[in-house]
């Protein structure tokens, strides 16, 4: 997919709750051993939103940040896209909410996205063909999620929450033009969550090989074979990261080098941030880049999906990376916090005020 | 209602029937295998269907007169009963008659039993054996589930109690008996995934060392990650047909010689003695009188090891060590490849894998490769008799076979 007229990132913009849990207290909790899990999953903690805390809110800060970096007025923006698979409403937009907070209303077009932890990715895809084929001048795509895990199931010690927005824009004003796209999809059920249930369920090592790896490796291929590209071309890579290990597999079985990855993995700091996990690995890529380097992304949706992306660096990078705070700042604004009280947090607890309490 | 009692005094004696002894009861003309792994893109019917129709051909496509097809947990675990006749569909043998055979994880074992006892009765002149086990459709949750059906379900699965719950209070009495310490076990389960790095059928092809298995996770102590067999899907196939008819199916037919099946209590409660597997014991006995030699005849053998300590068992019960010695012939060498009597050279369920209804099927096949001198890197110097025995629930039934080269 590429666009019919140049199109590029114009602002990007992150947000990390600033509690943190460390895998360990987890890991203590159900009594599992905390060295082998934290080598096994390699993150040492997960950031857990507040209990005022939710996807719209989350969403809204970093979209400030983008439109920030942006330099646009918000009511520019003909689209406001949110990526999600944890909305706060089973029907109602988060889009509007975020749309409405930002100040993008009412000329605008507002929809959320699901597609486990891609629906960020291709919210990014549908700005590119708005902007590209003039019907919008930008468009905004965040992806955001607070992730759930059921109480000792593997997926607690990683599900996260995060936000990452980005503005696409016309190739002129971008700090990073995308010059194609694909997305390579498959019906491959690894994981999913039924409505009405709390907790998604996952199919175990099935989420690897035939899920994970064979759309995230297929989806890079298939792009770099389209525009005929080479892993060693790419300055920075980042793959969706559901925890340390499976981007660094995907990256060895591509043939990139740990040095590619450096910028674009932050899973071992925050988790597993779901739909913004790949996206908050791009903000992280876009705050320590330079013009003229090439980046490579590639997200994962369970059901399942990848989408890729073959991204050139500008030379407006430089300047735009000051309007915003920057990723490793939002990672570094953290507060470790109990089991217990990540539990409060996440309304673990039945309280009387709740239903039936 | 319960039998609660103890069956160790029973006055049932098994005396073979076969009047022909230490002649052939028939033979193992094709084979096919599947590599055990997590075959996520193949059903059931496919992995059936694949192994047997490798064995097929390996046997030169000869009119097959019944399907029998051994699988614990179809059911359960694919949501397909009804088994055999799918596999005699889609194989497009029907209207040959087709039966699943079924005993937990001895049914290869057992259903070899009953092919081999059917051909040397003369009703059917061949016979295709399709061992086929599909787990990887279930989380582990619902595989321990379905494996735990094995157990009585009114007595101890209801309560909780699971495959490797049992075994766990089975190997610490072992254990603590004779006094045991893990790296005796650790030590088997170096040496069987050694094994399996040689076998290209293997689900897992790389060493373990005994300080990996130390410091594997607990599953249900003494029971540790390592001392398991993994999840798997494999089938595994044989063409078995009379004797008479053998050499002019295939030059180089593997002859069955004995078989043997004995059956233990279902619960480990109801046993006097629960640290002699007496199923074992039995089928070995009924299989070494019906082929006419014994366990000093034979050169190499697959043995059940569903744990570590199952395979120690059963080595005892078979009279190759004495009872909680079998650790020393480990410490010997004598287990080892190029040992006095090498076993698991496939890396066994330990290393193997173990597809559960289809793991008796591999063990058959394995062997009939060693004895037809085309087990590749893991052959064994040209041994003439081989020895199967497969063993199902907490060792509650058992089948053995003696298997012998077709010179």
């Amino acid at each position: 997919m590429k666009p019919a007229r140049e199109v590029g990132i114009v602002g990007w913009g992150a947000y990390v709750p600033q509690l943190r849990v460390k895998v360990e207290e987890i890991a203590d909790m159900w009594g599992k051993p905390k060295e082998r899990v934290k080598a096994s999953i390699r993150i040492l903690e997960k950031s857990v939103p507040s209990m005022d805390e939710d996807t719209a809110t989350m969403a809204v800060e970093a979209a400030q940040y983008a439109i920030q970096r942006a330099g646009i007025d918000p009511s520019l923006l003909g689209a406001v896209f949110i990526g999600t698979e944890s909305k706060p409403y089973a029907v109602k937009p988060t889009s509007t909410i975020v749309a409405e907070a930002i100040g993008a209303t009412p000329r605008v077009l507002a929809a959320d996205f699901e597609f486990a932890c891609k629906a960020g990715t291709e919210a990014v895809q549908c700005c590119m063909a708005l902007v590209s084929s003039g019907m919008i001048n930008y468009g905004m795509a965040v992806g955001v999620d607070t992730a759930q895990g059921a109480p000792g199931d593997d997926l607690e010690f990683s599900a996260a929450a995060g936000s990452a927005a980005i503005i696409l824009g016309s190739g002129a004003e971008s700090a990073a033009i995308i010059t194609a796209s694909v997305s390579y999809v498959t019906d491959t059920p690894d994981f999913w969550r039924r409505p009405f249930e709390p907790y998604p369920r996952h199919a175990e090592a099935f989420t690897g090989g035939p899920a994970y790896f064979h759309h995230i490796v297929s989806a890079a291929k298939l792009l770099m074979d389209e525009i005929g590209s080479t892993p060693k071309d790419y300055d920075h890579v980042i793959f969706h990261q559901p925890n340390g290990r499976f981007p660094a597999k995907a990256g060895s079985i591509l043939g990139f080098r740990k040095e590619q990855m450096q910028y674009g993995l932050v899973v071992d700091k925050i988790g597993n941030t779901y739909s913004a996990s790949s996206l908050i690995g791009l903000c992280n890529v876009l705050d320590h880049a330079s013009p003229g380097e090439r980046v490579l992304l590639v997200s994962y949706g369970s059901g399942a999906g990848s989408d890729a992306f073959d991204i050139i660096i500008t030379e407006l990078i430089e300047e735009k990376k000051r309007f915003a705070p920057l990723v490793s700042e939002l990672i570094g604004r953290r507060r470790c916090i109990s089991y217990a009280v990540y539990g409060k947090h996440r309304g673990k607890f039945i309280l009387p005020s709740d239903k039936g309490g | 209602m319960q039998y609660m009692g103890s069956i160790e005094e029973s006055s049932y004696s098994h005396q073979t029937k076969v009047d022909n002894l230490g002649k052939s009861l028939a033979a193992i003309v094709g084979l096919g295998m599947i590599k055990v792994g997590m075959h996520w893109s193949k059903s059931i019917r496919e992995l059936a269907v694949e192994a047997g129709l490798k064995a097929l051909d390996d046997a030169g496509n000869p009119d097959v007169d019944a399907v029998y097809v051994s699988n614990m947990a179809s059911g359960l675990f694919c949501d397909q009963e009804n088994l055999a006749d799918l596999i005699a569909d889609y194989l497009a043998l029907t209207p040959a008659p087709a039966v699943k055979i079924e005993a937990a994880c001895a049914s290869g074992g057992v259903a070899l039993t009953q092919a081999v006892a059917a051909v040397a009765s003369g009703v059917y002149d061949t016979i295709l054996l399709v061992g086929v086990e599909k787990m990887s459709e279930l989380v582990s949750t619902e595989v321990t589930n379905a494996i735990a059906c094995c157990l009585d379900a009114e007595y101890e699965k209801f309560y909780g109690v699971t495959f490797q719950a049992a075994n766990a209070l089975l190997m610490r009495m072992y254990m603590e008996k004779y006094r045991v310490k893990r790296e005796a076990f650790g030590e088997f389960v170096s040496l069987m995934h050694q094994n399996a790095t040689k076998n290209p059928y293997a689900q897992l092809r790389f060493p373990v060392t005994v300080e990996q298995y130390l410091n594997s996770p607990v599953i249900a102590d003494p029971i540790r990650l390592l001392d398991c067999a993994p999840v798997g899907d494999g089938a595994a196939a044989l063409v078995i047909t009379s004797t008479k008819k053998a050499k002019k199916v295939v030059d180089n037919p593997v002859f069955i010689k004995g078989i043997g099946q004995a059956t233990d209590t279902i619960s480990i409660k109801d046993r006097v003695d629960p640290l002699f597997l007496r199923s074992v014991s039995k089928a070995a006995e009924t299989a070494f009188q019906m082929a006419g030699c014994s366990i000093e005849d034979v050169d190499v053998v697959e043995l059940h090891d569903s744990f570590p300590f199952v395979a120690f068992m059963a080595m005892e019960a078979l009279g190759l060590a004495e009872r909680g010695k079998a650790y020393k012939l480990l410490e010997n060498g004598d287990i080892k490849p190029g040992g006095k009597l090498p076993i698991n050279l496939s890396g066994g369920l330990k290393a193997r894998g173990h597809p559960i209804g289809a793991t008796g099927v591999y063990q058959a096949a394995e062997l009939s490769l060693q004895l037809i001198g085309e087990a590749g890197s893991l052959q064994a110097d040209s041994p003439a008799k081989a020895l199967m025995v497969s063993i199902g629930g907490v060792a509650s039934n058992a089948a053995v076979i003696v298997l012998e080269r077709g010179d």
